[in-house]
Formats: C-alpha cells, sequence, structure tokens
C-alpha cells in the first residue's frame, strides 16, 4: 500500500519511528496531486515549495530530538478562506483575488505550531456560498467518484481532495452544511463542531452566527486528531468558547458503552433519495447490532430549517461583505470605466457611489450577489420583523427542538442529503433547488450544535452516501466515539474512487 | 406581497451593487421565487418566543486596555486598491 | 430673544471620545496625532476573517459618564451594526447600540451666570459606546480628484451622549456644552477638546411659531461641523433664522419634509445643505453576531458610582454654602477644574479665612496661571506657603498692594513670606504711631481738611500719599480711615 493511502494516524507512526521522512511523505503527496489534479480541481494553489520546506525543517528539528508538535510532518490541506500570512487568500472570489494578509487566522497558527505541514490552498464555492462549488470563481472541482458531477460545496477542494488521496487531513467551513454535504458526497468524514469550539479568527465571514472551522479526513481517527489541534479557546475572538478541550484522539477509541440514537420522523419523507433512505436505515441497524437502542423523535420545526438559514445566513452575509468596496482592499473596477459608464448612464450618482456599484456587480459572482440582495432586503425598514426577526425566533424553536431532542436521546442520526452527487450544472440555474441541498444539515448550525458526516455505504452507480450524526453543544468527544463505533465494523470509509 | 423591479432597484442601490436589464430581471425573478419560499415562516406563531441572535449563551468578553503593536503602514497599503505613501485613495466623495 | 417671532428648540447629540489607551474593539493605541494609517491593524482596519474584541474601560468610562448623567444602567446591554457605505468605514459598518443601549433617562442642569436663560434640567435620552469612524479629506483645490482617508481614528471609543430637544435658544446650547465638557473634565473620562475631535456636537434645531391657528413646528433640521462652542451657539442662532425665513415662504411645517441635514460653514457663517447625506439612510441596525452582550451587576454598578468624586454642580453649592463664597467666585473656582478646587480647599483650611482664600484663588493665583500658562499642578507655591501669606494680610500686617509685592517676591525667589516680608523691610506700624503720623499730616494739609468737611471725602487721599512718603510700610486703608475719623471730629 502506498505510503499516501494510509491514515494520518498511521503516517505520523511511522514518521515517529523514522521510517519515512515528512519530505518523502510530503513530496508523495506532491506526486498525487500532479497526477491528479488535472481530473479533479480539489486545489486552487499548491505551494509545493514552502510545503518541501516546511517538511524539510521539520525533519531537521526531529533528527537532533527537537519536541515536535502533534501533526509534526503531516501534511494538511486548507480551504481558501482561512486568512494566512503572505500568502494569497481569495475566498474563491475575484474580489480577493490578490488580497495578501499581513495575518494568520488562529487555526492556522495551531496548525503551524503542531508542526503540520501546510500542502496549499483547496478550492470553494465564492465566499463559502453554494453547495456544489461550481460558484468558485476560479474552476469547478470534480467529485473523484465521477467526474461529472460536483464534490457538493462549499467546502468542495477539501473533501475531494481527501477522497483522490491528494492530503491526508484538509480544513474546511461549515455554516450550513458545508463540510458535512461534501464530505457524504466525497466519501470520506468531516466534522462540524459545536459553535464556540473553534475560533473564526482569520475565518473570512459569512454568516458569523453560523460559520465554524473543522477537520476532514478519511477516518474518524484522523478527524478526532485534527480536532484536537484546531479547538480552543482564542481571546481574539468573542465568540470562543473558553471551555477544555478533551483529548478527542484518545478517546475516540473508547466505545460508548450504552448509546441512544434518535431517529428524527421528519427527516424521512417524501424526497429522500431511496438509496440514501436504504443505507441510512442500515447504517442505523448496524447500530442497533452494536448495543444501540434506537428511538423516533419528533423535530417538529426541521422543515423550517431551510427558510430560516436562507434569511438569517444572506442578513448576515449581507453585512459581512459590505467591506468588499473596492476602498481598502481587495479588488477596485476601473476608474475610467467608472467614469465612462456614468458619462453614458447621465446618471446624477457620484464617482464614488459607481465605483461601489461596478466593483460590487464585477468583482462577486451571482450567487454572492443574489444573497447580498436577500440580506439587504430582509433587514431592510419595513421587512425587518416579518423576515429577520421572525426568522431569529424560529431560529430558538428549532435549538429547543434540539434541546428537547437530547434530553431523550444522546445523539441523532440520519441521512446527511436527500440525494447522492449530481451532475455539473444540474441545479445551477435554480437557486432554490440548490439551496434544498441543505435540508439536513442547516439545523446543526442555526442551534450551534456539533455534527459528524461519515460514508455509510454507495449507490448502484457508485457514488457515496453519507451518515449525519449530531450531539448536543460540546460533546464532540461522544460524536467521535460513536462514529468509530461505526468505522469498526464497517469498511466504507476504505473505499478509493478509481482514478487514473 | 410581491417584490417589484423598483423595490429591487432600491435594494441593489442599498447594496451598492449594479444590474443591467437581463440581470434585473433574472435577480428579480430569483427573489420572488426565495422571498416566496422564506415566507413559510410565517405559518408558524412565535408570539412569545425570545429571538436567538446568538448560537450560544456567553456574555461579556472583554479585553483588558493594553495597547498591542499595530500594522506598518506599509503593510497596511499593501492590499490597497489605490493609495500613495501615506493614505487611502478614492474617489472622491460629492458635496465634501 | 422673547421679543423672536418665534422659540427654538434644540437637542444636541455629543460624541465623546474616552480616554482609554486602545480602540474599542482592538488594541491598537488611540494616541492623537500620529502619521497617517500608523495606527490600524487587520481587525479596526475591516481586514476579511477580522474579529472584534470589546475594550472593558471603555465600557466601565461609559457608565461611569452615565451615572454622573443621573442615567440608569440596565443590567443588560448590547452591540448593533449600523450599515452604511462610506470611506471612512472601512467594515461598511459602524458597531454602535441601538435598542439596548448601555445607559438611558439622565440629565444635566444647566445655570446661565449671565442671566441670558433660567436655570434648566436638560434630560438626556440615552448614552451609549460606538466606534469612532476614520478621516476623509478632500482638498478642494485638487477639484475632482481622490479623497485621502486615514484609518488611524477608526474605532476609537466614542460615547454618544443625547439629549430630548428641551432647550429653548442658543446659548442653552453653548452652556450645556461647557456645563457637559466640564463635567466630562471632573470625570477624567475624555480630553474633551473640540479642536481635537475629542468632543463633538450634532444639533437638532427646529423652531416653534405661534400663529392665529395654534403653535406651529418647523421641520428639524440636523447641524453638524461646529467645531467650538462659539460655533454651536452662532449656528443654532443662524440656523433658528433661516428656518423661519423658509417656513415664511414656504410655510412648510414638522412632517411635510424629511430630516435635513446641514454642515456650519465657520468661515462664511451659514449653514449649507450637505447632498450625500440627502439620500434616505435606511441602516439595517441588527444585533453584531461577532459580539456578545454584557451583563453587569448592582455591586459593578455601586463601586463605579462610588469612584466618581465630587462633580461641578455639587461642588458650586458646596464651595458656597460650606466657605461662604459668592456665586461668582465659586463658578470660576469650579470651572478651573478638580485640581483647583482642591488647591482653594485646602488654602481655605490652611489660612481660615475661606472668602480671602477665594478672591486670591480667583484673583492672583488664576492670573499668574493663566499668565504663564501652567496649571495649578506646576503652580510654585503650596496652599501651606500661600496661608501664610494670607494670615499676613488678614493679621492687618500687609495691606492689598503690600501683600501683591510679597506676592510676586515669593513666586520668584522661592522664599517664604515671612522671609520676603524681611526682606522688604516691611514692618507692622503701630496704632499709636499711625495715629500720629495722621494727625501731623491734618495739621500740615488745613485745605484738605476744609475739603472733606466740605463734603468731599476723596480730598483725603492727598494724606495718603503724604503718609506713604513718610513711611511706605502704612496701610493706605488704614491712613484713610483714621484720617477722616479725626477730621470728623474736628
Amino acid at each position: 500500500m502506498s505510503i499516501i493511502q494510509k491514515t494520518a494516524t498511521e503516517q505520523l507512526a511511522l514518521l515517529r519511528s523514522g521510517e519515512i521522512t515528512s519530505v518523502e511523505l510530503t513530496q508523495a503527496y506532491l506526486s498525487r496531486i500532479n497526477q491528479i489534479e488535472p481530473a479533479v480541481g480539489a486545489f486552487l494553489r499548491v505551494e509545493s515549495e514552502t510545503a518541501l520546506t516546511q517538511a524539510a525543517e521539520v525533519d531537521r528539528r526531529r533528527e537532533i530530538g527537537e519536541t515536535l508538535g502533534k501533526l509534526a510532518g503531516v501534511p494538511v490541506a486548507i480551504k481558501d478562506i482561512l486568512c494566512t500570512k503572505d500568502t494569497p487568500t481569495t475566498c474563491g472570489s475575484k474580489m480577493l483575488q490578490n488580497f495578501v494578509p499581513p495575518y494568520n487566522a488562529t487555526v492556522v497558527e495551531k496548525l503551524r505550531s503542531a508542526d503540520a505541514v501546510i500542502l496549499g490552498r483547496t478550492n470553494m464555492d465564492e465566499f463559502a456560498m453554494g453547495s456544489s462549488t461550481e460558484n468558485s470563481a476560479y474552476h469547478p472541482t470534480q467529485n473523484p467518484w465521477d467526474t461529472s458531477r460536483i464534490p457538493g460545496g462549499s467546502s468542495g477542494g477539501a473533501a475531494a481532495c481527501i477522497s483522490a488521496d491528494m492530503a491526508p487531513l484538509s480544513l474546511g467551513t461549515d455554516t450550513g452544511g458545508s463540510i458535512r454535504q461534501p464530505a457524504a458526497l466525497c466519501g470520506c468524514v468531516g466534522l462540524k463542531p459545536t459553535y464556540g469550539r473553534v475560533s473564526r479568527y482569520g475565518l473570512i465571514a459569512f454568516a458569523s452566527s453560523l460559520d465554524q472551522i473543522g477537520p476532514l479526513a478519511r477516518t474518524v481517527e484522523d478527524t478526532a486528531l485534527l480536532m484536537e489541534v484546531l479547538a480552543g479557546h482564542d481571546s481574539l475572538d468573542s465568540t470562543s468558547v473558553d471551555t477544555p478541550v478533551p483529548a478527542y484522539s484518545k478517546s475516540v477509541h473508547q466505545p460508548l458503552e450504552s448509546l441512544t440514537l434518535g431517529v428524527v420522523n421528519q427527516h424521512f419523507g417524501e424526497g429522500i433519495d431511496p438509496e440514501i433512505e436504504a443505507a441510512v436505515k442500515q447504517a442505523i441497524a448496524t447500530y442497533t447490532s452494536l448495543g444501540a437502542t434506537i428511538k423516533n423523535i419528533e423535530m417538529p420545526h426541521a422543515d423550517y430549517g431551510i427558510a430560516t438559514y436562507y434569511i438569517i445566513a444572506p442578513c448576515e452575509a449581507s453585512s459581512n461583505l459590505a467591506r468588499y468596496d473596492g476602498a481598502h482592499h481587495g479588488y477596485r473596477a476601473d476608474h475610467a470605466e467608472v467614469l465612462a459608464e456614468l458619462a453614458e448612464d447621465g446618471s446624477d450618482e457620484g464617482p464614488l457611489v459607481r465605483m461601489y456599484r461596478k466593483t460590487r456587480s464585477e468583482g462577486f459572482g451571482a450567487e454572492v450577489q443574489r444573497r447580498i440582495m436577500l440580506g439587504t432586503y430582509a433587514l431592510s425598514e419595513g421587512y425587518y420583523d416579518a423576515f429577520y426577526l421572525k426568522a431569529l425566533k424560529v431560529r430558538r424553536l428549532i435549538r429547543q427542538d434540539y434541546d428537547n431532542a437530547f434530553g431523550e436521546v444522546d445523539l441523532i442520526i440520519g441521512p446527511v442529503t436527500a440525494n447522492p452527487a449530481f451532475a455539473k450544472g444540474e441545479k445551477t440555474s435554480d437557486p432554490m433547488a440548490m439551496y434544498l441541498e441543505d435540508l439536513y444539515t442547516v439545523t446543526a448550525n442555526l442551534a450551534g450544535v456539533a455534527g459528524i458526516s461519515l460514508p455509510c455505504g454507495f449507490t448502484e452507480s457508485g457514488l457515496p452516501i453519507g451518515l449525519q450524526l449530531q450531539a448536543a453543544p460540546f460533546q464532540e468527544e461522544k460524536l467521535l466515539r460513536a462514529a468509530q463505533m461505526f468505522q469498526n465494523a464497517t469498511d466504507f470509509h476504505t473505499r478509493r474512487p478509481e482514478l487514473s | 406581497m410581491s417584490l417589484t423591479r423598483q423595490d429591487v432597484e432600491k435594494v441593489a442601490l442599498l447594496a451598492r451593487l449594479k444590474f443591467d436589464e437581463a440581470e434585473l430581471e433574472k435577480i428579480t425573478k430569483h427573489m420572488v421565487q426565495i422571498v416566496q419560499y422564506v415566507d413559510k415562516l410565517s405559518e408558524l406563531n412565535t408570539e412569545d418566543v425570545e429571538p436567538m441572535a446568538h448560537a450560544l449563551d456567553i456574555q461579556n468578553a472583554l479585553a483588558e486596555d493594553e495597547s498591542r503593536p499595530s500594522l506598518s503602514r506599509k503593510e497596511v497599503l499593501k492590499n490597497a486598491p489605490k493609495h500613495d505613501e501615506e493614505y487611502f485613495l478614492v474617489p472622491a466623495v460629492l458635496g465634501e | 430673544m422673547s421679543d423672536a417671532p418665534y422659540e427654538i428648540v434644540v437637542g444636541l447629540e455629543v460624541h465623546v471620545q474616552l480616554k482609554t489607551n486602545t480602540k474599542l474593539f482592538c488594541r491598537c493605541s488611540t494616541k492623537f496625532g500620529k502619521p497617517p494609517n500608523t495606527q490600524t491593524c487587520p481587525v479596526c482596519l475591516g481586514m476579511p476573517g477580522a474579529l472584534p474584541v470589546m475594550n472593558k474601560k471603555a465600557y466601565f468610562l461609559g457608565m461611569k459618564t452615565a451615572l454622573a448623567l443621573h442615567c440608569g444602567i440596565p443590567k443588560f446591554t448590547k452591540w448593533d451594526r449600523k450599515n452604511y457605505f462610506y470611506p471612512d468605514l472601512p467594515k461598511g459598518y459602524q458597531t454602535s447600540q441601538f435598542d439596548l443601549p448601555m445607559s438611558e433617562e439622565g440629565y444635566l442642569d444647566i445655570q446661565s451666570t449671565k442671566d441670558e436663560f433660567e436655570p434648566r434640567r436638560v434630560r438626556i435620552i440615552r448614552a451609549h459606546l460606538e466606534e469612532d469612524a476614520g478621516k476623509s479629506m478632500h482638498d478642494e483645490a485638487a477639484g475632482k480628484g481622490d479623497s485621502r482617508i486615514d484609518l488611524n481614528r477608526t474605532g476609537t471609543p466614542l460615547l454618544e451622549i443625547v439629549s430630548y430637544p428641551d432647550m429653548r435658544s442658543a446659548a442653552e446650547a453653548k452652556v450645556y456644552m461647557q456645563e457637559l465638557r466640564l463635567l466630562l473634565t471632573y470625570l477624567d473620562v475624555s480630553d474633551c477638546n473640540m479642536q481635537e475631535g475629542s468632543l463633538r456636537c450634532d444639533a437638532n434645531v427646529n423652531l416653534h411659531i405661534p400663529t392665529d391657528h395654534g403653535v406651529i413646528a418647523t421641520p428639524i433640521v440636523e447641524i453638524k461641523n461646529m467645531n467650538s462652542f462659539r460655533s454651536v451657539e452662532r449656528g443654532i442662532i443662524y440656523e433658528a433664522r433661516r428656518q423661519y425665513d423658509v417656513w415664511q415662504e414656504t410655510g412648510k411645517v414638522l412632517g411635510e419634509l424629511p430630516k435635513q441635514t446641514r454642515g456650519w460653514d465657520d468661515s462664511g457663517q451659514v449653514t449649507r445643505a450637505q447632498r450625500e447625506k440627502e439620500e434616505s439612510a435606511d441602516y439595517r441596525y441588527f444585533p453584531c453576531p461577532d459580539l456578545v452582550p454584557v451583563v453587569v451587576t448592582d455591586e459593578q454598578i455601586e463601586k463605579v458610582r462610588s469612584g466618581i468624586g465630587e462633580l461641578p454642580a455639587g461642588l458650586r453649592q458646596r464651595l458656597q454654602s460650606d466657605f461662604g463664597l459668592s456665586t461668582y467666585t465659586a463658578e470660576v473656582i469650579v470651572n478651573q477644574g478638580r485640581a483647583l478646587v482642591d488647591y482653594f480647599q485646602e488654602l481655605a483650611e490652611a489660612c481660615g479665612d475661606h472668602r480671602l482664600a477665594g478672591n486670591w484663588v480667583q484673583g492672583e493665583v488664576l492670573r499668574i496661571l493663566k499668565d504663564q500658562e501652567v496649571s495649578i499642578d506646576d503652580f510654585k507655591l503650596t496652599p501651606s506657603q500661600l496661608a501664610e501669606l494670607l494670615k499676613l494680610i488678614q493679621a492687618g500686617d500687609l495691606d492689598s498692594s503690600k501683600a501683591k509685592d510679597v506676592f510676586t517676591a515669593m513666586l520668584e525667589s522661592g522664599k517664604s513670606a515671612a522671609d520676603i516680608v524681611e526682606d522688604l523691610g516691611i514692618e507692622r506700624v503701630d496704632e499709636g504711631a499711625l495715629e500720629d503720623l495722621c494727625r501731623m499730616l491734618i495739621e500740615r494739609n488745613q485745605r484738605v481738611v476744609e475739603d472733606v468737611k466740605g463734603g468731599n471725602e476723596k480730598a483725603v487721599g492727598a494724606l495718603i500719599g503724604q503718609a506713604k512718603k513718610e513711611n511706605p510700610n502704612v496701610n493706605p486703608g488704614q491712613v484713610r480711615q483714621i484720617c477722616l475719623d479725626i477730621i470728623q471730629n474736628m
């Protein structure tokens, strides 16, 4: 078995024992990327030089006996939404094509302190808005299992590179399902932490009360390891919680003696693909065989999740993206063109206002503009109560559904998506159809709870199916332990796509 | 409650976006569709429900009043689309 | 003003830059006057990914000020985003407080020392925290070129104090500003410098005009850009007259026009309509998801309240009631700040004659401070040193002009009053000797006696001059009194 087919945990052991060097490991991934990237397009930028330099440095320090970090020498790919000092960070958008942050996101600092090797920047839907990575301003990403299909989004690149063995670990972000959904569609593991578990400092904001950074990997064990490095309080993030970080990588191997899983009646209504339903139900049966108790529960407001999310997220986004106006950083429309346009229009708008409008219309893609428009509308005078305020109230009801559920069960089990990976272009002309991709995932973000997606089967045509487990706030340990139980009893996570 | 083109044009100005004829038609259509969908929430009675603006219930994230180094001006202006030695430069605001 | 055909109604919105080391949401320094764009970081620049963290000191300075203004402090307060596009606002929104501000419903009492208005309690609607924007500079001469943006000031903590429209004249508005500024310096929460921009004022002005059909109100106008107390007063007077003229022409009343914004032009001494601000702003306020609420306890509030110390209004009262000072003297001393009040109190207690102490502080001491442009903290005489001099005056050993000579010499030489008196050879003149001298002068100056007896008391002045020639140590006042007494009895 090639070194790149081993898990990060296994690779760490080999690195520690001296059987491989980080340079060798990194080189192996770079070769794989070279070979496979043209077909997959998971990366916006591969940073071979800096990666090898970092790898060499870790090897050198290991050699002289220095104490090294938890991920020492292991390559990690990062979604291009995390500010990295002196490294172009585009957020998948033309607006930030030339943006070079003068600072590191806290999670990037943590990766560097853990001595990880940063492989490159993964592709994403622009400003994290999308469920297929088709909204990237640069190029789409193909699903490694069927390159005519999308990998999911917005962390499509982060999921695809795991699935295609182009990186053992990656970082994604999840606002309405953007880690869990691509993980499900690409057949890998993806975890959205409890809101506040991981610092958002340096995460280019989409919807601040919903965004979280999380790990993607092939196995639950690797996910737990990366999670342990990412989690923790940050005094630079007012919404980050000061609560101890459990040793996820150790406890993950302790199965749960007693486990009650909740199956939500609302999840298996019309519209769910029968193959997905079957695979998820099979997974539930697997848990039963492992000793878990299954309970049917009600989450009466589950069907209102999408409507709630697609008010709150665009509202917050419309404000978060106001800073992209061409004045201080990022793209700015050509001044001569601005003036020419004004002259042609005969408008009495000043050059500044026209510069703003032209900059934003040219710098943002259609989906981003759509959400900004929706959010601006929903917050505007006369509509605030009916939309934004109303959505915040339903959010509370959704949270209450979760609180009630976790009073009865340990974890909630169910599907991640209603359908497997769809074809490129299939949903791009129908925004609502794309939004409904998030059906099973948005409520976790709204409530702030943790959720994990792990492989639980394949369709007849060989497309991955994901299983979602959700836990009460700060119960990631329970989530990981339960997920590990499933991976001990199944081998879906070991299957690989056939890529030449 | 249906969104008109005029409503959309007003929102576009507020949001500092600009659409040509074809785009305006498209975005109006999409917004109507989405607004219709999210209006689903009016089915629910939320009279005595507290709004939930934050995902968690924390308070008092306060920092001590101790200064930290600022960025150098070079770093600050590095990403500016237009600047001189000292300032960001933007088209003049009318009436100033 | 009561003859005017209208009543001016004024509400003031005052922005106070709080005296913290760092900005409201980041730890950049707030020092004034640094080179452009050298005091910023990803947070106050609004860079992608940056997040705000609230400055604890700013919150408590805000609370202290609100308590001094008799405001209520809600136990729960939150932060909201005010969204609009402007080049001095890098995030495209200002973090402020909308529906649950940190304090509300207070007041500031004002009174006129020049009898321009009756004492008034100006009610305060609220005082809340918000971040300042940067500076946008446009070179008029350069024509339609670019504006230059300096973001050093972005993120500086501001306390916005909003009054009810309780004021009824430009004079009241000016005194409100002066009194508020004085209060803020006593609290030591701000540099309060209108020229530097650490104290800013916008006025909301309209008129109440009595007509045959009842009192009508004109549309409200907001006036900005008044950078001194004087411009506040002049701006309001000008605007009132302008509104009256416009009303006479157009007849438009409150509610018929949207609120207009006008800028005060100090060189032209007029208000001008501000074009960009005409577009009705929809700020789309909503709770800032990056900041969490602040919750305070009664204990915390009491602790802040107990640290406030005596404030101008109370001190003015106390200096009159406990120290017997005149209203005017109390006013003068209090207006100079807490340090001078402390100096006065120490001086008064040391010399025992409160009024004398008051006169000297208000007179000689202040004169020196102004001439030498120093503060009382740098004044060369301690209260006990000056008290020594005042005791000599009290005892009658020094008349006022000699006392001033001694005072000057004390400042110059650093010697004590006693030493200077000895150096200058000032001696108390014995009562008997003084009377003898007076009798002698009276004998010598029969014409003066006739003039005085004829009704011209002032003629005795000639005797005073002669007396001083005979003995420079005589107290002119005493000479005058003794001579008049002797002449009276002749």
